[in-house]
């Protein structure tokens, strides 16, 4: 391993690497900053630029430069905005846009860098060390227990999705469940549910709907009751965190670094599941009067899902690395980047061509830190963005808004929809709905239903469910997850009315 | 009744009409052979639609405690606020999503920034004009020129 260290090192310090790694670093993060333009459509992009260059190492290094600039990019208009540009950084949003709107959007940005590149760092050296061991734990998997995985995972979100209301989270996530079998199915090739619209036929746009729920709600609860956006030189002065803080979020970064990567490297899992089920693994492990702290700018909720977030995106080259598999969209675009670039990943990837391998690992070492060194010092800046007169910032997020979703699906009829959502989602927040679910419960659907449907094809129904003992766990878990918080509040009420009940 | 269980009957009605495709309309156009598949493109939709009506009778039954307190905005008043700009600011979007291939997206986007201040209230015209015309042509050429992504610059009638 240590041949294969210092060939890495030496193959990601040569100069055009280095430059390789700042300039996707920088890429990304700009571009990551606007909400809408997520990670999958800049690396896109990026491909026949890194492509034309036929170095494959370089390429690969390029590529994954700008996919941890644009999460690091998306958290900050997370925290600045509450206008996560990346799906992975919505948990971040939280607790980091609290803190911002109580003007310590200087500590907030620190900490999401300090959390990012120790999720990065971590993953980096994690996976180093796990990546042929982790592969066959990941080839464990069978699709039934990805399907019983990501109902997990919905259940976690619905029931730790805030206020308390399961249903209501419940009911979210299943809307946004119904939304993703709308459109032509990868698995059936008959359009369902389109009404016989032709715009629907590919179904809603990801962005589109991630605009419709998160940005639009916002901007129109900032026109209708104007607050003061705390901007200028007030929190800039905060930007160091005190020793009692960096203690409060060392065991929190240490957890979810372990716990993000490790789903990362799950394929379909990835950067989103990891960042919500981090942020619901620490609010629910954390003492009573901290757990209340949550969602109103807890330090320990932003530092959680933007470890975890970094982590799980360091997690995700496992697969794709070891395996050839891509765990998520990114990786997947990743994939094609290598194969036309004559690299097949694959587990021969570490014997035949091992420099590809190691510099990879290096270049996130070094864009990690490129990242820290990048974003710490323009934190200042970034946050001047927060003393923009509302009546100049509300038109401009309205427009990188209606930008984001056209740019992505290149048509005009997406920008009807996405005002359209907007209006039902800012119905929802009135009426107190949770609106992640719903976005996680969209993204994770097609997963699901292919799962779903690989697994009954299997066993010819549904015996997958009692016939692989690891998916009824698996399931049993989520029935507890959704069941559990309304038992535990009605016991609560009982016990409040004075009514005794065995335990 | 209140606003949330007013959206649970919405929602009701959709995971209703959902489920009616679902269970019989739906299996009508699919081919014999794949009749014999275990699993039929209607079979995740039933699911959901059976989990989505129990989830929203459960909200409209009020059988889960709610908590009654009142929102970052109180839609019972919502008079009180700017509810004028908002609407405004929609219609603009939507009139932007209506012009902005026909208009070109130098004229439009500039149009959009300009009068979205303006409905907001700002006046400064010598701010707003350079501030819009700016942002419009660096986006544009961002966009355009840096990502490669084709946007219209000018109206159809310019040729552009």
């Amino acid at each position: 391993m240590l041949e294969g260290l210092l060939m890495g090192l030496t193959t990601a310090l040569s100069l055009q690497n280095l430059l390789m790694v700042v300039a996707g670093c920088l890429i990304g993060t700009f571009i990551g900053m606007l909400p809408g333009l997520g990670p999958m459509s800049i690396i896109a992009i990026m491909i026949p630029v890194a492509i034309s260059m036929g170095d494959p190492s370089a390429a690969l290094i390029l590529l994954a430069g700008v996919y941890y600039g644009a999460i690091f990019g998306g958290s900050t208009s997370s925290i600045l905005l509450n206008a996560p540009g990346v799906a992975g950084t919505v948990a971040s949003s939280f607790d980091g846009y609290p803190m911002a709107r109580q003007g310590k959007a200087g500590k907030a940005l620190t900490i999401a860098a300090i959390a990012s590149f120790a999720g990065g760092t971590i993953g980096a050296i994690l996976l180093m060390i796990f990546a042929p061991a982790l592969s066959s734990v990941a080839l464990l998997f069978h699709s039934a227990e990805y399907f019983a995985l990501m109902v997990v995972g919905l259940s976690a979100i619905a029931a730790f999705a805030g206020t308390g209301q399961v249903a209501k989270a419940l009911i979210m996530t299943l809307l946004g469940l119904i939304m993703a079998t709308v459109g032509e199915g990868a698995l059936f090739n008959l359009p369902r549910f389109t009404m016989g619209i032709m715009d629907l036929q590919s179904g809603f746009g990801f962005i589109t709907l991630a605009m419709a729920m998160f940005a639009l709600p916002e901007a129109l609860f900032l026109v209708l009751k104007p607050k003061d956006l705390k901007g200028g030189e007030g929190e800039i002065k905060d930007m160091r965190i005190s020793r009692a803080e960096a203690r409060a979020i060392a065991p929190v970064i240490g957890r979810q670094s372990l716990q993000g990567f490790f789903i990362g490297v799950l394929p379909g899992a990835g950067a989103t599941i990891a960042s919500f089920l981090g942020y619901a693994v620490e609010r629910n492990i954390a003492p009573k009067h901290e757990q209340d702290e949550f969602g109103k700018g807890s330090i320990k909720g932003l530092a959680a899902p933007e470890t975890a977030n970094n982590a799980a995106c360091t997690g995700s080259f496992v697969p794709l690395l070891t395996l050839g598999i891509p765990g998520s969209g990114t990786t997947a675009i990743l994939l094609g980047a290598l194969i036309a670039l004559n690299v097949t990943p694959g587990p021969r990837l570490m014997i035949d061509e091992p420099q590809i391998f190691w510099a990879v690992i290096m270049s996130m070492f070094i864009g990690n830190l490129v990242l820290l060194i990048l974003n710490l010092p323009l934190i200042p800046y970034i946050a001047k963005v927060l003393s923009v007169p509302r009546t100049f910032l509300i038109p401009f997020i309205l427009f990188f808004t209606l930008m984001g979703a056209y740019i992505g699906q290149n048509n005009a009829t997406e920008l009807l929809l996405l005002v359209g959502f907007g209006v039902c989602a800012t119905a929802l927040k009135f009426a107190d709905y949770p609106l992640a679910p719903l976005l996680i419960g969209f993204i994770l659907g097609g997963m699901m239903e292919n799962n779903f449907s690989r697994s009954m094809q299997l066993y010819d129904g549904v015996a997958f469910i009692w016939e692989r003992p690891m998916t009824l766990g698996l399931l049993i878990i989520a029935v507890i997850l959704v069941v559990l918080p309304s038992y535990r509040a009605r016991r609560a009420r009982a016990r409040a009315a004075g009514v005794a009940e065995g335990d | 009744m209140a606003l949330d269980r007013w959206i649970a009957l919405i929602l009701l009605g959709l995971c209703l009409a959902y489920g009616y495709t679902a269970w019989f309309t739906m299996d009508a156009e699919l081919a014999p052979f794949m009749r014999r598949n275990p699993i039929w493109p209607s079979t995740f939709p039933k699911v959901l639609s059976i989990l989505g009506v129990i989830a929203s009778l459960i909200i409209l039954l009020g059988l889960e405690k709610n908590s009654s307190e009142v929102g970052e905005i109180d839609y019972r008043r919502l008079g009180d606020y700017h509810l004028w700009q908002a609407l405004l600011l929609l219609a603009l979007m939507v009139a932007y999503a209506l012009g902005l291939r026909p208009m070109g997206f130098l004229f439009s986007t500039s149009a959009f920034l300009i009068l979205g201040s303006f409905i907001l209230g700002e006046r400064k015209w010598h701010v707003m004009l350079p501030v819009a015309l700016i942002a419009t042509f660096s986006v544009w050429y961002l966009v355009q020129e840096v990502l490669g992504i084709y946007m219209r610059p000018l109206p159809g009638f310019l040729g552009g």
